[in-house]
């Protein structure tokens, strides 16, 4: 399938694509964070996940709107407040959502997949009938358009840099907060044994609302940046839970890193071969050869031996 | 067989639940229904095969699929290629550029038969397909996940992305499966036409009995010890594994089992709703099979039956009427039978009307006993 | 060393080792196991003994060593064939089917119908409930075959899941902590039932409960750091000073 480009044109090809997957790879990244955080850490299953994003787009969507009527003059910033606004919408639902259904049946992981869908189907219908049933898009401020010229065939927008260094930021900061700091500690050794968390003075009840919280706020601002590239409809979630759930696990479901590395490898694999086949095959391709990587090693790609 | 061994199969108070259901099913809904709502059904029913198959897999054996859907759509779509090649025989597609492909195939440019469509001509091979080519598929599955100790969340995640690629994949390559519309306008079944009141009417019939053969199968798997293996499996698998069982084969045959059952129901529905398309293969469908086995009860075969029924009852009604509260009805439903009945309607039953039905059945047997003049034993015997 | 090699062991471990990420829980292990004996393994927590049973069983494969049953090699097999051989294995917490009756308890590790073709033929004739009469019987509780196993006392769990290896005759059993929840007359009478049972076959016993072992070992393994610390009769043991350092002293 490469021969009928030259060598200059497969390099720039790649580098476009690649450029493309970097792009598909943030939304990823910044889906599969909040949801390696809650399914590494928690073993929970959030199938609504992908509502969580949604919710955090429609939050940058009306932030925008109040933006681009009453403060003109400030359009340029409102992208930075509708991330706030996001991660705290996002996150206090779903730190509610804990509260009264999640913590109930922790013990039944299977079944807070079948809850947490329940609770996707609502958050859709919610939003059809809050937002209306067709895509809603944002105006990206004047300073994020426009791209940067590499070379004379490759050039690279403004709005794909600036999702990506989010992400990066993002993602040293959940790193920070889950390694490094006294937050990070309780929530792992909640994750290693809860009842001596709890003897030894944790709240392990707060840790997990905070925790789940944090998950579906960094899902919401995954939706912020997902504004940036794509259109926001009320199912747009749906799409993504699937890739996100085989990211997660595809990396190893305990490891951020891993997390990190897989979403790289799926999201360029499926960009670049997405130049060469047509995107669903290109899509099939990837998610196949991800459950079949899965099936060899279902560990994940980054996980330890661990004494049991 | 002897009497003891029948007792041990069906105990009585299964027998009556058959009873039931057979009642129900060939005598009130025919006799209470119109062709329209009988056919609706006949459709609800197919669903009720992949649900007797999750209350084996998942019920019993613990292992959730999320991705049923991938077998119902398989066999339904190894009946829709049987009947879409017979309905596009020369004479009737000589207006297309290739005459005698299905029509879909010609809109696509292709001008020649694939060759996985060539055995479908032959009807034997159709039928074996719609039963082998879902559980080869299944069993591939099983080998891969269970003799290397995937289970829970983690099958259930891989099965719905194998949903979720098979649906991507028959949308994609819509020139050999006619992509997002399906497989469509199929008519005739070697030569009898199925969309004749007469032929839905049989069909329906034809669906039933094929329901209980499949609960009845499900009725020895549950009664046999390889039953009681499962929900030993699901409770302490290392136990069992240590004592001298290969965990890993009883859940490859079960979810066999599930997929085999799934398809037979998939092959039913091409064959009274007259298509089979993409939205039966998918993620959302797949997880709503589920509800339907969850709110019929995840341990009673005939749970899952009524579950079933219910809910696509349920979702016909809503959708007439309120077709936005839809989706909040169902998203509830799956939020409530977990939270508060876990055990489903089957569960409801045995904590509620059993006594009840029990207590009453008591009263009547000692009234006319003492109406006859001699006192009742102990109510020892009952339903 | 000689010696030992003369003798006929049912069980020989040799120089087993098992690395997690680099530690060590079990290094460079050996032992050996008599026909009819009973063997306590004691050591303080973490000194690698329910993991020495791990391996023995398939549950954990070995990084290095030999573990050689009745003279068949059983770090290459599966869980399963290891059981055919006729290894059975209690858990440190009574592992047993909760939902189902002590009799369907004991009638599924009947080691009968183990195929999938098997157990879909599999019947409950005469034999099947002799069997399971008999063992329960012997584990005491002949009374409560109809009841939930759920809703057994803990001590009776600890012996229902003795009758279910029992069921199946092993060769080699390995008990890890089976007192444990036990009153001190449940103690005895499991003492009791152990040492009835060695009839033709060896067992290994995991147990913190020095009374307990004093009644039932013929010898001892005192294990620390994934080691053998001292080995013998339960008296030459309990005086062994690096033993008494480790373990007894405190």
């Amino acid at each position: 399938m490469f021969s009928e480009y030259t060598s200059s044109e497969l390099v720039s090809i790649f580098a476009m694509q690649g450029f493309a997957g970097l792009i598909l790879f943030s939304v990823f990244v910044l889906m599969a964070l909040g949801l390696a955080i809650i399914f590494g850490q928690m073993g929970v299953i959030n199938m609504a996940h992908g509502e969580f994003m949604i919710l955090g787009a429609y939050m940058t969507y009306l932030t925008s709107n109040i933006f681009s009527n009453y403060l003109p003059g400030f359009y340029g910033i409102y992208f930075f407040i509708a991330m706030i606004v996001a991660f705290l919408a996002a996150g206090s639902l779903g730190a509610l959502m804990e509260f009264s259904i999640i913590r109930h049946l922790y013990k039944r992981p299977l079944d807070t997949l079948l809850a947490t869908w329940g609770i996707s189907l609502i958050m859709q219908q919610t939003f059809r009938s809050v937002f209306g049933a067709r895509e809603v898009g944002v105006t990206i401020p004047d300073w994020m358009m426009g791209s940067v010229p590499l070379t004379e065939m490759v050039e690279i927008p403004i709005n794909g840099i600036f999702v990506m260094c989010l992400t990066v930021v993002i993602s040293v900061s959940v790193y920070f907060l889950m390694y490094k700091s006294r937050f990070g500690g309780q929530v792992r050794a909640v994750v290693q044994n809860r009842p001596m968390a709890g003897a030894v003075g944790i709240n392990t009840e707060k840790v997990d609302r905070v925790t789940f919280g944090l998950g579906c706020g960094i899902a919401g601002v995954a939706g912020s940046a997902f504004t940036m590239i794509g259109s926001t409809g009320p199912t747009a979630g749906q799409l993504y839970i699937v890739d996100t759930f085989l990211v997660v696990v595809f990396g190893g479901a305990s490891s951020l890193l891993g997390t990190i590395a897989s979403a790289f490898t799926i999201s360029q694999a499926q960009s670049t071969m997405e130049f060469f086949l047509s995107g669903s095959m290109a899509k099939v391709l990837t998610l196949l050869t991800v459950v079949i990587i899965l099936m060899l090693r279902p560990q994940g790609l980054f996980s330890l031996k661990i004494r049991k | 067989m002897s009497i003891q061994s029948i007792r041990e199969f069906m105990p009585k108070n299964n027998l009556v639940y058959f009873l039931c259901l057979a009642l129900l099913i060939f005598v009130v809904f025919p006799l209470s229904m119109d062709i329209f709502r009988l056919n609706l059904i006949g459709k609800y029913l197919t669903y009720a095969f992949v649900a007797i198959g999750l209350v084996l897999c998942w019920g019993y054996g613990g292992i959730l699929s999320l991705g049923q859907g991938v077998f119902f759509g398989l066999g339904g779509y190894c009946m829709a290629m049987f009947l879409k090649l017979e309905s596009s025989d020369p004479e009737s597609t000589k207006i297309q550029s290739t005459p005698g492909i299905p029509d879909f195939m010609d809109w696509n440019q292709i001008t020649e038969l694939p060759w996985f469509w060539e055995p479908f001509y032959s009807f034997p091979f159709t039928l074996l397909a719609i039963l082998l080519v879902p559980s080869i598929f299944a069993y591939i599955i099983g080998v891969a996940m269970f003799k290397r100790r995937v289970g829970g969340v983690y099958f259930a995640i891989i099965t719905q992305a194998i949903a979720s690629i098979l649906t991507i994949l028959i949308i994609g390559q819509q020139g050999y499966t006619g992509g997002v519309n399906g497989i469509t306008d199929l008519r005739t079944l070697l030569g009898w036409n199925i969309r004749t009141d007469s032929a839905k009417y049989i069909l329906y019939f034809v669906n039933g009995v094929l329901l209980f053969i499949c609960l009845l199968v499900a009725q020895f798997i549950r009664k046999s010890k390889l039953g009681r293996l499962l929900l030993a499996m699901r409770e302490r698998e290392d136990r069992v594994r240590f004592s001298g069982y290969d965990v890993s084969n009883f859940k490859i045959f079960i979810f066999c089992v599930a997929a085999a059952f799934s398809a037979i129901g998939g092959a039913m529905f091409t064959l009274q709703v007259g298509f089979m398309s993409p939205s039966f293969v998918g993620i959302v469908p797949s997880i709503e099979m589920v509800i339907f086995c969850a709110v019929g009860g995840r341990l009673s075969i005939f749970g899952a039956v009524y579950g079933t029924l219910l809910v696509n009852w349920a979702k016909t009604t809503f959708s007439e009427s309120f077709p936005e509260l839809w989706l909040f009805a169902m998203g509830a439903l799956f939020i409530s039978v977990v939270m508060a009945f876990p055990s489903g309607l089957a569960g409801l039953y045995k904590s509620k009307v059993e006594p009840w039905l029990i207590q009453t059945y008591t009263n009547i047997k000692r009234y006319y006993l003492e109406r006859n003049g001699t006192r009742p034993a102990e109510s020892g015997e009952t339903l | 060393m000689t010696a030992k090699m003369q003798k006929n062991f049912v069980l020989e471990v040799e120089g087993l080792t098992v690395s997690f990420d680099g530690f060590k829980a079990v290094n460079d292990f050996s032992f050996y196991v008599e026909e009819e004996e009973i063997r306590v393994i004691i050591g303080p927590n973490g000194a690698g003994k329910t993991t020495v049973l791990d391996l023995i069983c398939g549950k954990t494969k070995a990084t290095e060593g030999a573990i050689r049953f009745r003279g068949r090699d059983l770090t290459k097999m599966n869980e399963h064939t290891i059981v055919h051989t006729g290894v059975g294995r209690k858990f440190q917490n009574p592992s047993i089917y909760e939902d189902l009756t002590v009799f369907e308890n004991l009638e599924i590790s009947y080691p009968k119908g183990r195929s999938v073709i098997g157990a879909l033929a599999f019947k409950r004739n005469k034999k099947v409930i002799e069997a399971v009469n008999d063992i329960a019987e012997t584990i005491f509780l002949a009374d409560c075959l109809d009841k939930t196993a759920g809703l057994l006392s803990h001590g009776q769990k600890q012996w229902l899941e003795i009758g279910m290896l029992l069921i199946q005759n092993p060769d080699l059993l390995m008990l890890d902590e089976p007192v444990a929840g036990m009153s001190v007359a449940e103690r005895k009478q499991t003492a009791d039932l152990l040492n009835r049972i060695t009839k033709g076959r060896a067992v290994i016993v995991i147990e913190h409960d020095m009374q307990f072992v004093e009644d039932i070992a013929h010898r001892v393994t005192v294990m620390h750091q994934g080691k053998t610390l001292s080995e013998g009769s339960m008296d030459r043991v309990k005086n062994d000073p690096k033993v008494v350092e480790v373990y007894l002293g405190h």
